[in-house]
């Protein structure tokens, strides 16, 4: 991002609820144009980090500054964002129209350019010819739609949306989900999506910030966050991931149930033979065409399969003493070529490249092998 | 950098208080300046002129012991409790019945019932009294029916006292029983548990709080209630006809103080176990219950018709008998009817000018408690920061409730009576009145705003903050328009009350000032039982015209706002 410019910056952020620390310091940069998720579990303090920066709960330290002005102290009346709420927050006697005049109207700009302005705006959340009706009268994904219209008629500096899409069902998401994105871009507004649905982030987001429990874990694009979480918590909240135990082996190798891996995740900072979390997804336990001299191969035996619709899981566990379990993404056809079946032997080879080492031993919240 | 290397580089972030929030602010004071006015400094002066003697010299507990040295005082502790606490089990059980038909039963006619048992509300609690007295005084046409015993006395109170609070602990129980969960009644049946049972182990329980809530309230309005046991008393002395008789019989102040401050005892503590039992129950429903059905069970059905036909007939007779002896040209000689007890400005006690000042005082409370009590409950809810602000109003708002009518009164003639206040060019005047009487319905008021305006979506405020809409532009755009059903809830209880009202205005009319409630009061004490009836039917349909049109305008604006209401 070295060509654009910080256009939020987040210092030492704290905010404390009474003895309760919600967020702990806090620091981050947005970019102008950018669209930043805050990704993480529910209660990780997501909601309460937006609503410091749009003033709406004030930190208890820290500075926020946007557009190279100051605005830690600032009410929000006196900042420049738009926000939409999960539950739209549309005021309910008013039509569609007005809740998108709401802030324009109150601007002194001369009536027909006012409407002319909200009907570009309802064209533009492609909610055309609507204008007279009653939010009541509308369906959940048609009021969120208003909701980012009317967030968008004062052309905000900063546009702030806190679990937009979650009080929707599954299709009405997955198509606002898209065209949330393609309106950013469209429009180019600097935007920071609260969601604690992993997909949602990494399909819309330029980066992403995961959250825990008040602290950043990790800063980065989805790609990074996915491909190279950096601590076991971010690998184990965003995709699926095998955790297991291991120990350290020589430099640039560890050892599971006694076979020894490459890998190119770095061993530093762990001595030979201490313990360790081995990391693979299951989508990169390769089988086809492995054999027992393959790189990184390890003899499997298959426990159970488990289809998912356009893949199977197989759960596994190693042939050596310690059976450590594990679980495998395998396509149809190759369950197909393979003949894979409960009950077989199987080789695998986790890919040096793509294997994640940790250097403490975790076990991972839901999902046990 | 570290947590603590940001604390100790960074001091706490105050929010800069901006123009709007400064507005918000002052006008939260000004109302809780009134209400430290209108309550706190009159409850004061009402506590210091307990400890001191009619020179206002500091006498200490003096004052107390006398009262308590005095047998005809302290007994009348023991009267109020009797009574009160036989009010109470009678309503309890005749309420909860009530109810229960009303909310479990097939039986027919449940809206006519209910309005029915809502009729008391729109009396002075004098007139059922009165009422009482056509049925079972000296003359009454069923007096035989006491075995001896007179209506002066306990039972004439107590029988008084059931109709009076009758409609007050229904709703309660009302409430608590849409509250309770259909589920546990399906679990039941599922298990096999019988009717009686199921009443015993899943009804009964689920109802506690209802219960007890309805308790402290019956217990409450009992035992300040001052209307019944005036008419009714007799030689049956009880604590609320006490301050009435130190204060205008004897113009003993402050052994008047005296007695208020041992009413008001009982008052608080109620007040402050109904507001934990409250607590409790709002606890319980926040998960979403399912509404229980009835299924027709015809021997229970034809039941519950017949005790609410029963007690629907009671109160209406009640309500007939005021109406047929406000007629009647000479009662029990000559039944001939005809407007002569109208004729108020012929009567000791009474004209048409305090039925009309009536009328103004409950226009003006209405107007000025309904635009107080709600910007009041609004800026509670809805302003930031402040906390201390906020909490102090939140505390003032609820105060009131806990405040018998007569010890507000009372306290009103020690406070602005006083001849340093500079308030004093008040007393005996229309704003006085309208004060006081905001203040004395003030909490009721208060929590029916602060219900509807917790309906509403907390981001409103968010929003509009965002969208740089001063918040008085919302609260005019979207607040009140949203919250108009409440409004006009709130405008109607304050005129009704106002109407009704006897205990606390009693000790602050002037003769420009007469109410048409006191005038019940003084006509029936000066012997026109008659016209006092005429009066209180006078207030009867002047409230019930209020609440018609109040149904009307709800009904009209539900039609008119259908569009965007959620159905
Ligand atoms: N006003 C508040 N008072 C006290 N605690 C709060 C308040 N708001 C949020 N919290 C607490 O702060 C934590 C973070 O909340 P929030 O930011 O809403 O989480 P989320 O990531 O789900 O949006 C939670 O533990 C929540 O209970
Ligand atoms: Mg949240």
């Amino acid at each position: 991002m070295g060509d654009k410019s910080a256009y939020l910056i987040i210092e030492n952020l704290t905010k404390k609820f009474g003895d309760f620390t919600a967020l702990e310091d806090i620091s981050l940069e947005v970019f102008e144009g950018e669209f930043v998720c805050f990704l993480g579990p529910s209660g990780c303090g997501k909601t309460t980090l937006l609503r410091a920066i749009a003033g709406l709960d004030i930190q208890t330290f820290g500075r926020i500054e946007q557009a190279g002005r100051d605005i830690s102290r600032l009410p929000p009346s006196e900042r420049d964002f738009g926000i939409v709420f999960q539950s739209y927050a549309l005021f309910p006697n008013l039509t569609v129209d007005r809740n998108v005049a709401y802030g324009i109207e109150n601007r002194k700009t001369p009536k027909p350019e006012i409407n002319a302005k909200v009907a570009e705006l309802l064209q533009l959340v492609g909610m055309p010819e609507q204008g007279d009706k009653y939010p009541a009268q509308l369906s959940g994904g048609q009021q969120q739609r208003v909701a980012l219209a009317r967030a968008l008629a004062t052309a905000p500096g900063l546009l702030l949306l806190d679990e937009p899409l979650s009080a929707l069902d599954a299709k009405v998401r997955a198509r606002l989900r898209r065209e949330i994105k393609d309106l950013q871009l469209k429009l180019g507004v600097t935007t920071i999506m609260v969601t604690h649905d992993q997909e949602e982030a990494l399909t819309m987001a330029d980066r992403i910030v995961i959250i825990n429990e008040g602290v950043i874990e990790q800063v980065g694009t989805p790609e990074d966050i996915y491909i190279r979480p950096a601590s076991p918590f971010v690998a184990d909240f965003v995709g699926t991931m095998n955790f297991l135990p291991g120990t350290a082996g020589t430099q640039g190798h560890v050892k599971l149930d006694g076979i020894e891996l490459a890998t190119n995740s770095s061993t530093n900072d762990v001595g030979p033979d201490e313990p360790i979390t081995i990391c693979i997804r299951p989508e990169d336990v390769v089988t086809r065409g492995v054999t027992k001299d393959t790189d990184n191969a390890v003899p499997a035996v298959v426990d159970a399969l488990e289809f998912l619709g356009s893949f199977y899981r197989i759960s596994l566990h190693t042939q050596g003493p310690a059976r450590t379990g594990f679980r495998a993404d395998f396509s149809i056809n190759l369950m197909r070529d393979l003949d894979i079946s409960e009950g077989r032997d199987v080789v695998v080879s986790f890919p040096a490249d793509l294997i994640r080492v940790y250097g403490e031993a975790f076990t991972h919240s839901d999902e046990t092998v | 950098m570290t947590g603590t290397a940001a604390l100790a580089t960074g001091l706490e972030v105050k929010e800069k208080v901006s123009r709007e929030d400064w507005i918000m602010r002052g006008v939260l004071l000004a109302i809780a300046l009134f209400l430290s006015v209108s309550i706190l400094l009159p409850l004061y002066s009402l506590m210091s002129k307990g400890f001191q003697d009619k020179d206002g010299n500091f006498t200490g507990f003096a004052n107390f012991s006398e009262f308590f040295a005095t047998p005809a005082l302290t007994y009348s502790i023991f009267n109020s409790l009797t009574i009160t606490l036989w009010t109470s089990g009678i309503v309890l059980v005749l309420a909860f019945t009530f109810a229960y038909g009303l909310t479990r039963s097939c039986m027919p006619f449940k809206s006519l019932f209910k309005g029915i048992a809502l009729v008391p509300i729109l009396m002075p609690s004098l007139l059922p009294a009165i009422s009482l007295v056509y049925f079972f005084g000296k003359q009454g046409i069923i007096s035989s029916w006491l075995f001896g015993y007179e209506i002066y006395g306990p039972i004439g109170i107590v029988m008084g006292e059931v109709i009076y609070v009758f409609p007050h602990a229904l709703t309660i129980m009302l409430i608590a029983m849409a509250m309770s969960d259909a589920r546990l009644y399906e679990a039941s049946e599922a298990l096999g548990a019988s009717k009686i049972k199921t009443f015993f182990t899943v009804t009964l329980p689920g109802m506690r709080y209802g219960l007890v809530s309805a308790f402290f309230v019956t217990f409450t309005l009992v035992i300040t209630d001052f209307g019944v046991p005036k008419v009714l008393g007799g030689k049956y002395n009880v604590l609320a006809t006490d301050v009435y008789k130190q204060v205008v019989g004897r113009q003993d102040f402050e052994m008047g103080a005296v007695v208020s401050m041992v009413l008001l005892v009982p008052a608080v503590l109620a007040f402050f176990a109904d507001r934990i039992v409250q607590r409790k129950q709002v606890a319980m429903v926040s998960t979403k219950a399912v509404p229980y059905v009835p299924q027709p069970s015809k021997g229970f059905d034809m039941a519950m018709l017949g005790f609410c036909s029963l007690l629907g007939f009671i109160i209406l007779s009640i309500l007939g008998m005021a109406f047929f002896a406000s007629f009647a040209k000479f009662w029990p000689y000559n039944l001939t009817l005809g407007l002569n007890h109208y004729q108020f400005d012929l009567m000791d006690g009474g004209s048409w000018a305090s039925y009309f000042n009536s009328i103004e005082l409950a226009t003006w409370t209405a107007i000025v408690g309904t635009v107080m009590i709600f910007v009041g409950a609004y800026l509670v809810e809805k302003s930031k920061g402040f906390r201390t602000g906020r909490a102090a109003m939140q505390f003032l708002c609820i105060m009131p409730m806990a405040v018998p009518g007569l010890v507000l009164g009372l306290a009103y003639i020690f406070f602005f009576n006083h001849p340093d206040n500079p308030l004093g060019f008040l007393y005996h005047t229309m704003p006085i009145l309208v004060i006081c009487t905001v203040t004395h319905f003030y909490t009721v008021s208060h929590l029916t705003a602060v219900t509807a305006l917790k309906q509403m979506d907390p981001e409103f405020e968010s929003v509009s903050a965002s969208l740089k809409v001063p918040f008085y532009k919302t609260f005019r755009r979207v607040t009140v328009p949203v919250c108009v059903p409440a409004i006009l809830d709130i405008s109607m209880y304050l005129f009704v009350n106002a109407m009704t009202t006897v205990s606390a205005v009693v000790f602050l009319y002037s003769p420009d000032t007469t109410l048409a409630s006191v005038a019940v009061l003084n006509m029936d004490d000066a012997g026109d039982t008659a016209p006092a009836a005429a009066m209180g039917m006078m207030i009867v349909f002047t409230a019930a015209g209020v609440r018609l049109l109040h149904a009307i305008l709800t009904r009209g604006l539900a039609r008119r706002t259908q569009a965007w209401r959620k159905r």
